[in-house]
């Protein structure tokens, strides 16, 4: 029989004492709920390094926000929505209390609506999670920040009716939504029906059940149809298996479009050459040529502070990606110290204010060194999302190419469908409308 | 010494029947209880922030997880039939439960969890019927159908979210009586006087006619058919009761813990988690439920605060820490090893490790 | 009809696919009634290692030989340090370690290879077959083809093994029943270690054709999930149930779909494979080819 005892008490005097380090004055202090292992750690891996990279970034060429420096702490949740609740709730209070929290995950996302608007921590969700959730009247404490899911899909109607020539030439064209069957998955669907109406294009749905790992009768079904255009709002393992199942059934892959989680090196790398030519969608650029890119890598990686194990997916997809997870971290605290008191510590509550009154304009941008690198984004009490445009990029066999200027998708309808849905959500819930107006 | 009972004379058969026959053993619940309902929100009122993470983290999602296994514990436990299916039943019961307090107005919210559990049930009886003909691991990949079919029902049929346009429920307010439990204490002591009742009821079923009928069929079907045990029945009785557990629980995960949920997070995983707890808890025992719940539930915890406390301390030591992917990775490589460690150390659960503890406690201190 | 044609083939070669993985279960129930759960994650580490290997710059069948000889050493530690102190425990304890053993496996993976999807190209472009789409018009995939021709000389290389090699009879016997195996003087757990390692390679059979077909990435351990309807199907204990299993269920699955599934929206492969092996197991509870347990009292 082992001594137990005598391991166990040596073990909690390490943990003790590692934690009692953490602790410091001066430093805002974020969460991270990220993902390393399982199916997506490759994704959480990468978005997470590009957050983790900024924040390192901000911290070690000015020294923090405006002198205040950034902490944070990851927890791995494995994907699993009680352990990100876990996670959540471990280090909501830590280090003076979080500023944000960023899940990364639709179903973690879920979990801790309810609970955000208690601890009054503002949580962004970018590209992912409930669009609705755009209403800010409604969910006062989440921001589905730059693009939701409705107007990606929007902006698909728009990126594929110009390539045809104009919303005319629509008429009679077959659109396939291959689809990963879930809530995700089906979530846009009353956006490109919508447009099947106005447009007149025939819109055929069809279902991928989960993970996706086999798809051939599925493209045999669109084989069939013989669609101009296929629409594949993918996840995991199912976005290089549908592209390699195109590839088999001769479909060609510049008519099939990817949403942006389908849209990283890591959907088409493993699909190989079949790959070349698919076109997806983005919301921000890819490179490891930007000049923020390239800075980070100066500033952080020369002295060996980089997150990213192989350096060779620092400019990846989801590492900008995660790059913008930071530049939005960054700026609503700067934009809350503003009003707050420069140099200060932010509560969840002044960087709800300062999310509200994000601006980043084309000049601001500039200045982060970003311009051209995410959409401009001009945040409001009512409308959490900001900004709404879309890029689209394909990839040439070895890297993602831009091949679009940001389109803007159709607001007003839009709107129109996420106060819909969010009134409705709001009389299930019994929640009283937040008045914008007095909002300051 | 402590826990010996001899001397503990029943006059009746009725004393001597009831649930916990031993002196001692009231005592042991008796404060089990009063630490729960009693000191658990104490300290929760007086030590704010910790006692808040823990309830809403810890202790939640423990007792929910327990009940949860304590109905495949029937299920597999005592009536011996294998079921991967469990989170498809906690599927039902979830969005049953949101679907009755949306649609008849003026439910009382536990009768809506009720009913639920009792939706779970059917649902559970339909899955049940190839018990009848199926057994071991070809009834368990059968019971995968549940898993699949209920999940993709969920997800096809808009009607069972109310149409919501991110295919997801938000669980509404819990009032009853006209009162809300809102906080983290109160939703702590709704869960656990549920889970409270819902245990002690199966602590008396199993020792009643039911259980003895569960406990002979699992042990020798063909036996218990001869000495007059109705198989279908009382198979399909397994069922019923195990799913309506699932379904409670389903229905508390929503309600008590996550808010809002979306189908998908009833998944295979969730399922096999729950098999787990009374796998290295125990089988066909209820104690081994909570014992396995707790292990589940806490053990990934501990191992991601001790490797994040370890990498700290190498931090702050010699200026260099594992990377992110290593220690996630190594935290799910221990979580593996221990569970094999654990199965060979003691095959047959925790619960039996407390019955040799139980044993060893009799004897003392005069063990010859 | 084309079309019909079409689908059905299409199923038929997926089927092989999903009997390839079922296999290494077989092999390890029939020998050792161990319901091997970690089957899947044992593709996932074949595969991983392989593309791991062939990345520093091993040749290809170098890499093999390095990858068969990882999966030998795995397939043994297995055998030996869980699952030879777990003999007579009962069945779902067995199978409970097995899923243990996932996880395990999964993080050890992950690991050391790192969690980034991969491509593995084996030289056989997935395209469809020319002349039967000029012919017929029916596509089928070229890769398919070529998969499924190799899943055929596994199992005749296996059926070969089992029927007419000493260790081949010794495994029948060992699966047949355990203690008379041990009487006659045959070495139990020499007998497991060789299973363990045959389900190794075909675990790294199964991993570079559904890699290659998919891409090399955590999610070949879902392919386990599809082995399992076939599993049921086919009997836990029959090789040939294995193959026949893959074969129909592939095939039901994919005509379901296209012509059962639009009628519901689609999706219902997910659990229509299920739903007929249960179907099937009301008519025959014990699969297609597996054995008759007569209960005793």
């Amino acid at each position: 029989m082992l001594h137990r005892k005598n391991l166990i008490t040596p073990l909690i005097g390490l943990v003790l004492a590692a934690s009692a380090g953490v602790a410091a004055a001066q430093e805002q202090f974020v969460p991270l709920l990220s993902y390393r292992v399982g199916a997506y750690a490759s994704g959480g891996s990468g978005i997470f390094g590009g957050y983790i990279d900024y924040m390192s970034y901000i911290n070690m060429k000015e020294g923090g926000v405006n002198g205040v420096k950034l902490a944070w702490e990851e927890c791995e949740t494995e994907y699993n929505n009680s352990r990100g609740v876990e996670c959540y709730e471990r280090l909501k209070k830590k280090g003076g209390g979080a500023a944000l929290v960023q899940p990364l995950s639709t179903g973690i996302t879920y979990s801790l609506i309810d609970r955000v608007v208690v601890d009054k921590v503002p949580m962004v969700t970018l590209g992912y999670g409930r669009t609705d959730a755009a209403d800010g009247r409604v969910f006062p404490w989440v921001f589905p920040m730059i693009t939701t899911y409705w107007s990606q899909a929007d902006a698909m109607v728009k990126f594929i009716a110009k390539k045809e020539g104009g919303d005319a030439k629509m008429k009679g064209k077959k659109l396939v939504h291959l689809y990963h069957d879930s809530a995700y998955g089906k979530e846009p669907i009353g956006v490109f029906q919508a447009y099947a109406k106005k447009l007149g294009y025939e819109f055929t749905a069809i279902a991928v059940p989960h993970p996706g790992n086999e798809q051939s009768s599925q493209w045999q079904q669109i084989r069939q149809i013989k669609p101009d255009y296929v629409i594949l709002w993918g996840w995991g393992v199912m976005n290089p298996t549908a592209i390699k199942t195109a590839q088999r059934t001769g479909f060609p892959r510049e008519k099939l479009i990817g949403v942006w989680w389908a849209g990283a090196e890591e959907d088409v790398i493993p699909a190989g050459a079949a790959s070349k030519g698919y076109t997806t969608a983005a919301f921000n650029v890819s490179g490891d040529k930007l000049p923020l890119v390239q800075d980070i890598k100066k500033v952080v990686y020369a002295k060996g502070k980089g997150n990213m194990e192989d350096e060779s997916r620092v400019g990846s997809v989801l590492h900008t990606r995660g790059i913008v997870h930071g530049i939005i971290t960054v700026e609503a605290i700067r934009k809350a110290q503003e009003k707050y008191g420069k140099g200060k510590v932010m509560t969840g509550e002044q960087v709800r204010w300062g999310l509200e009154n994000l601006n980043l304009d084309e000049a601001r941008l500039k200045a982060l060194n970003a311009a051209g690198f995410m959409p401009p984004l001009k945040m409001s009490c009512a409308d959490h999302e900001g900004s709404g445009l879309v890029k689209f990029q394909t990839w040439d066999g070895n890297q993602w190419k831009v091949i679009s200027d940001w389109i803007t998708p159709d607001k007003k309808m839009l709107r129109d469908m996420i106060e819909e849905s969010s009134t409705k959500f709001a009389k299930e819930k019994g929640i009283t409308l937040r008045d914008c107006s007095k909002e300051s | 010494m402590l826990y010996r009972e001899a001397g503990q004379f029943k006059t009746s058969y009725a004393a001597d029947q009831q649930i916990f026959p031993i002196r001692q053993d009231r005592i042991g619940i008796a404060i089990v209880l009063v630490l729960a309902f009693v000191a658990v929100p104490l300290f929760a009122k007086f030590v704010p922030d910790t006692g808040q993470y823990l309830l809403s983290a810890i202790f939640i999602p423990f007792l929910i997880f327990s009940l949860a296994a304590l109905g495949l514990n029937i299920l597999t436990g005592y009536a011996g039939q294998l079921s991967l299916g469990t989170a498809a039943f906690m599927a039902v019961g979830a969005f049953a439960a949101y679907n009755f307090v949306l649609r008849v107005p003026g439910i009382p919210l536990l009768v809506a969890f009720i009913a639920a559990g009792l939706c779970a049930a059917a649902v559970g009886i339909l899955f049940g019927l190839p018990s009848l003909r199926i057994k071991g691991f070809y009834l368990a990949v059968a019971t995968l159908a549940a898993q699949f079919f209920v999940v993709w029902t969920l997800v096809r049929f808009p009607w069972f979210s109310n149409h919501s346009s991110s295919g997801v429920i938000t669980a509404q307010k819990m009032v009853i009586l006209g009162y809300e439990f809102d906080s983290p204490i109160e939703k702590y002591m709704l869960t656990l006087a549920i889970v409270a009742i819902m245990a002690v009821a199966v602590k008396n079923m199993v020792r009643g006619t039911v259980g003895r009928a569960w406990m002979a069929v699992r042990d020798m079907d063909v036996a218990a058919e001869v000495i007059g045990i109705r198989l279908m029945y009382t198979k399909l009785l397994a069922f019923a009761v195990s799913s309506f557990y699932c379904g409670v629980a389903g229905a508390l995960y929503a309600y008590a813990y996550l808010g809002t949920v979306e189908p998908e997070a009833f998944t295979l995983d969730l399922s096999f988690r729950i098999l787990f707890m009374i796998i290295i808890g125990g089988v066909g025992s209820v104690l081994g439920s909570f014992l396995g719940a707790a292990f589940i539930v806490v053990l990934p915890i501990v191992l991601n605060v001790f490797v994040h406390g370890l990498n700290g301390l190498l931090q702050s030591t010699v200026q260099w820490s594992l990377p992110g992917s290593i220690t996630s990775n190594l935290e799910l490589i221990v979580f593996g090893g221990l569970i094999i460690f654990f199965l060979i150390v003691e095959p047959h659960g925790l619960a039996r490790l407390w019955q040799i503890g139980k044993e060893k406690l009799r004897l003392w201190p005069f063990p010859h | 009809m084309a079309f019909f044609i079409e689908t059905l083939i299409g199923g038929l070669l997926s089927g092989v696919m999903y009997a390839l993985v079922a296999l290494g279960f077989v092999l390890i129930y029939k020998a050792s009634g161990v319901f091997n759960f970690a089957q899947g994650a044992l593709v996932f580490f074949a595969a991983a290692t392989f593309v791991g290997l062939l990345e520093t710059g091993l040749p290809f069948w170098l890499a093999i030989v390095a990858t068969l000889a990882a999966m030998v050493v795995v397939g043994l530690a297995t055998e030996r340090f869980v699952l030879r102190p777990l003999v007579n425990q009962p069945q779902i304890t067995l199978f409970m370690v097995t899923i243990g053993l996932t996880f395990f496996l999964e993080g050890l993976t992950q690991m050391i290879w790192g969690s980034q999807p991969r491509a593995l190209d084996i030289g056989i472009e997935d395209v469809p077959v020319e002349w039967l789409i000029e012919r017929f018009n029916i596509s089928v995939s070229r890769f398919d083809v070529f998969a499924a021709s190799v899943a055929l000389v596994l199992f005749a290389v296996l059926a070969v093994f089992f029927q007419k090699t000493r260790i081949g009879r010794a495994l029948r016997a060992v699966a047949d029943d355990h203690q008379a195996a041990m009487s006659i003087g045959i070495p139990l757990q020499q007998i497991w270690g060789i299973v363990w390692a045959a389900a190794g390679f075909v675990a790294l059979v199964a991993g570079i054709m559904w890699g290659a077909r998919n891409g090399v990435q955590f999610a070949l351990t879902f392919t386990a999930l599809k082995a399992l309807p076939v599993l049921i199907l086919g009997g836990f204990e029959s090789i040939p149930g294995a193959i026949l299993g893959g074969l129909i269920i592939g095939a039901i699955e994919k005509l379901a779909e296209v012509y059962v599934g639009p009628m519901f929206g689609g999706g219902i492969e997910s659990w229509v494979a299920y739903i007929v092996a249960l179907m099937f197991l009301l008519v025959r509870p014990e699969g297609l080819f597996g054995e008759k347990h007569i209960d005793r009292v």
